[in-house]
């Protein structure tokens, strides 16, 4: 018997969450001499107020869509990964090799193969800590953490050397090729004399991630390897009783999760940048998590959560822009987001349940279905 | 007249929408032996818990020897002379027992005058009821059941007047069990007060002076013991009349479906549990494994059920199967016929966030008629459920509902119907009716006789000597990884099993509790 109704689980409790962390960036905000009314304007206009400021908001969306699913799934299984941000590198690294080396006739089949590419690459790139975690126990949050900082490695030593092409003074690769390049939202959505999101990143991977989070939902929720995935997560003992191989399980979720944080390559690199960069994740890989946790592992949950946090980095950047506000702020801001969301949960979900408990009418006499309550 | 040495008046506790205790009452006399006895989640605990100050009540008056007394946290309960024993003992393990008696009731910051004064007053109470324990004794060394009489004995030190006991006697072989009692009975003549919660019968009728029975958190009845019968008593914990011996005809055993030979198992922490045993499972029979909990047969189960390596040779219908490798996973013994009802309904049968639906298919996800590709087919397991849910009376017959809102009986009843109705050879079923009410265990029991009726051969492994004794064809008797021995359960009885528990053979009247202790805690066995 659930305390609350499922419309105050999944809206009510991350809203109010959502609430007290403006509240709190309002006085932070207030603090150092703005005002918060103006500011939040300013952000609502900046990254909502016209379709280049949603161009911004929706590509970073794209990029925390594909590190939220990786989390999310992951979390399925009680893994932990916080390794997206090492899996997205490689990922941009697949996407570089598979967009310089491979002639492609047009974007289409580009987008397909650095798509799988990219997957493969976070794929790989997680999977030595999923076979060390089965395997051998070493801890995958360990694990992940110190595979962030050989990808970060790999990547400079790849673009300080290989990958630059002759003559260039920059850790970069060259620009890919024309056919290569995805078509952005301006692409798309101009008709005749109206140009819209000019200039904005959003691009047409943005469908992907959608697509990405469709696909995800049907695996976890529909499919024989979802339900063995959630079965280990919720409960290895049973998991081993039903015959469910828990190295299996390990290293396949860890799979699909390094490949969804490779994937966000095909935003950030091969949809925006155009070539690969040092830094290119700017930690997509991390907010990735928060984006899980306050989505509720959920795919839908992490593409409202995508959205939230698009919001949030476009609008910071607006904020830093316009006013004296620094730039550093909006992690503040971001950082009370993931306190209240995802650190301080109980702390309005209490309340709330007590709440909706002391609404309930008090059950009846006789209810065959009173849960057993005391333990012997 | 005397005052009760505890008076509860109107106590109600409610955890959410669940009314654990409800307006109870009730009133023990000193120097009385008090029975409370009910089914699992009739609120037994929550009231004793309430009593010794883990829960506040949200109604009600707590009277101690005639004075209104307050039970705010355990340390009151104590300074009011009320001592608990659990059910899952609070000892530190590599404590001796004299540290583990004054832990928390030093008399200074130096340790030695309260050992030594310790030391003079275990003497005492030891003499004076029976209590012998070794007080330089380490405890992780020391059998069950003695670690229970530490207990005791931490509660007497610090002036129980009122002694508490939640089911005393789970862990305990019989006749360690009928030594416990004598202790009870030396304490209540020296006028303390014991409650004993308890949910066996027998032990209801063989010592308590007056019973209090609780169902869905109301207190139902309280009566002299000598005024009533256990059959009685079971239609006041469940509410309507039960069957409490199983109905059942002879077997007639057909071909041997299970053979165990030399089966060794070594766990993961390199303990050698399983040591050499050899034994055969008939079509059409019950072998009934007996033993105090952790001898080994946790680990037999789970190798037949395909989830601990073992070595030896097991065979089923004739052929073997694979102990270690590829093929040696909980899926390859689906396939081969062998079904598996776990000790553990909650930490292995089920998935307790999982619906009904989902765990009806749960270990048989692949089978053909519940899978549709990739995917599940949901409509199919759904249907399914439905059906077995109905045949089963599982009750609320809601598909959809979590695992963990089902009562005890319930969830086994959906794990019973997920193995029972896929027509195994061979079902292995830990502890079928731990945890479960008497008005399923009687179904439960009905369903397991059946399956034997239809040719089927029944592995039970139970810690519940009435329960081996009532169902069995044939018993074996487990104790540190070995058979002691098989027994007809039609020529063998308690006392006997008991002995063979313990490791012993021989004539049970020679026996003393101390030899049975000694070889129990030699064998390092036994522990909770």
């Amino acid at each position: 018997m659930d305390v609350m109704p499922k419309w105050a689980e999944v809206i009510l409790v991350p809203l109010i969450s959502l609430l007290l962390a403006a509240v709190l960036s309002a006085l932070v905000i207030l603090a150092i001499g703005e005002n918060p009314w103006d500011a939040l304007k300013l952000m609502v206009d900046g990254a909502l107020g016209s379709t280049y400021g949603w161009g911004y908001t929706l590509y970073y969306a794209t990029n925390f869509i594909f590190t939220g699913l990786a989390v999310a799934i992951a979390f399925h299984a009680r893994m932990f990964n916080i390794g997206g941000e090492g899996q997205a590198v490689l990922g941009g690294l697949g996407v570089a090799l598979v967009c310089l080396y491979i002639p492609f006739p047009h974007w289409s089949l580009a987008l397909i193969t650095a798509s799988v590419g990219a997957a493969l690459f976070g794929a790989a790139w997680a999977f030595i800590p999923a076979i060390l975690q089965a395997k051998r126990g070493s801890h995958i949050v360990i694990t992940t953490i110190m595979f962030n900082f050989i990808a970060a490695a790999l990547l400079n030593y790849l673009l300080v050397g290989a990958l630059k092409p002759a003559g260039s003074m920059e850790p970069a690769t060259g620009k890919f090729p024309e056919t290569t390049h995805l078509p952005s939202f301006q692409d798309m959505f101009s008709f005749g004399e109206a140009t819209l999101f000019r200039g904005a990143p959003a691009n047409i991977s943005f469908f992907v991630a959608i697509a990405a989070c469709i696909a995800l939902w049907a695996l976890i929720w529909r499919t024989r390897l979802g339900y063995e995935i959630r079965a280990y997560g919720h409960s290895e003992s049973a998991a081993k009783y039903a015959g469910i191989s828990p190295t299996k399980i390990i290293v396949v979720s860890l799979l699909i999760s390094g490949g969804l944080a490779g994937m966000m390559a095909i935003n950030n690199v091969q949809g925006e940048a155009e070539r690969l960069v040092l830094n290119a994740v700017e930690g997509a890989g991390f907010i990735g998590i928060a984006v899980a946790l306050m989505g509720r592992s959920h795919p839908l949950g992490v593409f409202l959560a995508a959205i939230l946090f698009g919001f949030l980095y476009q609008g910071g950047a607006e904020l830093a822009l316009w006013t004296s506000i620094p730039r550093e702020l909006i992690v503040v801001i971001q950082a009370l987001v993931i306190l209240f969301t995802g650190a301080l949960d109980n702390m309005v979900r209490m309340p709330l349940e007590r709440f909706f408990l002391s609404r309930r009418k008090p059950p009846k006499p006789d209810a065959k279905s009173t849960p057993a309550v005391g333990t012997n | 007249m005397t005052a009760p040495a505890i008076e509860l008046k109107g106590i109600s506790k409610a955890f959410g929408p669940v009314q654990a205790n409800k307006d109870i009452s009730i009133r023990v006399m000193p120097g009385t032996i008090h029975g409370i006895i009910g089914e699992n989640g009739a609120g037994k605990s929550t009231l004793m818990s309430i009593l010794y100050g883990f829960y506040k009540a949200d109604k009600g008056e707590i009277f101690i020897g005639g004075t209104k007394t307050d039970i705010p946290d355990s340390q009151s309960a104590i300074a009011a002379g009320i001592g608990m024993v659990f059910q899952h003992f609070k000892l530190v393990e590599n404590f001796t027992v004299l540290e583990n008696i004054i832990l928390g009731a030093e008399d200074s910051g130096l340790l030695r005058p309260s050992l030594s004064r310790a030391r003079r007053e275990l003497k005492a109470l030891a003499d004076e009821y029976e209590l012998n324990v070794d007080p330089d004794a380490i405890v992780e060394d020391i059998g069950v059941g003695m670690q229970q009489r530490v207990e005791i004995l931490k509660a007497l030190y610090r002036q129980a007047d009122i002694l508490i006991l939640d089911e005393p006697t789970g862990v305990l072989t019989p006749a360690e069990a009928d030594h416990l009692f004598r202790i009870l009975e030396n304490l209540r003549r020296e006028g303390k007060t014991i409650i004993l919660i308890t949910h066996k019968l027998r032990e209801i009728m063989d010592i308590t002076d007056t019973v209090s029975v609780m169902r869905r958190g109301e207190m139902t009845a309280t009566v002299k013991t000598v005024d009533t019968s256990p059959q009685e008593l079971a239609e006041l914990m469940v509410g309507r009349k039960v069957l409490l011996r199983v109905e059942k005809t002879p077997a007639s055993p057909g071909d041997v479906i299970l053979d165990v030979q030399d089966l060794n198992v070594t766990d993961a922490k390199g303990v050698h549990r399983v040591k050499g045993i050899s034994f055969n499972v008939r079509a059409g029979e019950i072998l009934g494994i007996a033993g105090v909990a952790g001898n080994g047969q946790s680990e037999l189960l789970e190798v037949l059920g395909g989830y601990e390596k073992a070595s030896g040779q097991i065979t089923v219908n004739g052929t073997p199967i694979d102990l270690t490798g590829q093929k040696s996973d909980g899926q390859s013994r689906r396939r081969r016929g062998i079904a598996h009802v776990p000790e553990d309904r909650q930490a292995e049968g089920l998935i307790m966030d999982y619906a009904a639906w989902e765990n009806t298919a749960f270990g048989y996800h692949h089978d053909a008629k519940y899978r549709n590709g990739l995917f599940m087919n949901n409509a199919a397991i759904l249907q399914d459920t439905t059906e077995k849910m109905e045949r089963f009376d599982v009750r609320p017959p809601d598909p959809k509902l979590a695992a963990k809102n089902f009562s005890g009986g319930n969830q086994q009843k959906i794990v019973l119907a997920r193995e029972i109705e896929r027509n195994p050879d061979l079902l292995l079923i830990g502890q079928p009716t731990r945890g479960v009410d008497i008005g399923a265990i009687e179904f439960i029991h009905q369903q397991i006789v059946a399956l034997r009726d239809q040719g089927k051969a029944i592995l039970l492994v139970s810690v519940e000597l009435e329960e081996i004794l009532a169902l069995s064809d044939r018993i074996a008797v487990m104790f540190d990884g070995h058979i002691m021995g098989e027994r007809d359960p039609a020529q063998t009885d308690e006392k006997e099993l008991g002995l063979l528990m313990a490791g012993m053979t021989g004539n049970p009247s020679q026996v003393s509790v101390k030899d049975i202790e000694e070889n129990l805690a030699h064998a390092g066995t036994g522990k909770v």
